[in-house]
């Protein structure tokens, strides 16, 4: 049974979103609901890319373990956003490289951008949704 | 311009309501047309009619229903947002079977296909949170 919130898509032109992650997984609701809103958003069949930021980078890091927390380890998700044609995941290379971190240590295939290149990202966008 | 807003915050805590709903009143002031407000993360707390506050500091909820009924401003609600942090109207709580609603007169529940939606009609998509 279609639920009543899963019938409002609408048709029309394709535009840019981008939703930037900018929090850690844990600790807050944010990169959690983030998720959602791109799980929901999939269904408009816009032009969608994510963007990993600040602490937002170790929402992709591999070997969450979130057992001592109470809390349900959503990382997996983003390996399955492929499944939705969410394929374009930028990470911002500053962002990767104060934390200590590679792309071998990340979960899914990303693109590396600097800070810079970030800028023109966001620039190119007609949508930016902040998380 | 048409504006569409999206609050992430709820009140009180964050200024992030205060400046949204001092943004679009200034935006109507300008003769703006402010497609939607979507309530999204903690931004659903500012959809319950139930905060009572000091009767010297500005009531938010009031506000938001007030500007809704002035000047007929679409509030949707996020409804997984809302239901994580028990805010419901009358058919979701009867859904849901819960012994009462709390949403706010101005104030609907839908689902996050209205801020796609949104994003897609407006102009301009303002956020406003941490």
């Amino acid at each position: 049974m279609a639920e009543p919130w899963e019938d409002d898509e609408v048709e029309g032109p394709v535009f840019k979103f981008l939703y930037v992650n900018r929090k850690a997984p844990y600790g807050t609701i944010y990169a959690l609901e983030s998720l959602e809103v791109v799980l929901i958003a999939a269904a408009f069949e816009q032009d969608v890319s994510l963007a990993f930021v600040d602490d937002g980078v170790y929402q992709i890091k591999k070997g969450q373990d979130t057992a001592g927390i109470g809390m349900k380890n959503f990382s997996p998700t983003y390996r399955a956003l492929e499944g939705y044609d969410v394929e374009k995941l930028y990470v911002e290379k500053e962002a990767l490289e104060e934390r200590g971190l590679t792309t071998d240590d990340l979960i899914v295939p990303v693109e590396v951008v600097s800070r810079a290149e970030m800028a023109d990202l966001m620039d190119e966008q007609d949508v930016i949704l902040s998380f | 311009m048409k504006l569409a807003v999206m609050v992430n915050e709820g009140p009180y805590q964050h200024q992030s309501a205060d400046s949204a709903l001092q943004f679009v009143r200034a935006a109507l002031s300008k003769g703006h047309e402010i497609f939607r407000v979507f309530f999204y993360h903690d931004g659903v707390n500012n959809s319950t009619r139930f905060p009572v506050p000091p009767q010297d500091d500005r009531n938010i909820v009031d506000s938001w229903s007030k500007l809704a009924a002035e000047h007929n401003i679409d509030l949707v609600v996020c409804i997984a947002a809302a239901q994580r942090r028990g805010i419901l109207d009358a058919d979701e709580a009867k859904r849901q079977g819960k012994d009462g609603n709390n949403i706010a007169p101005g104030f609907r529940i839908s689902g996050l296909g209205q801020l796609i939606e949104a994003g897609i009609q407006a102009d301009r998509l303002v956020v406003f949170g941490d």
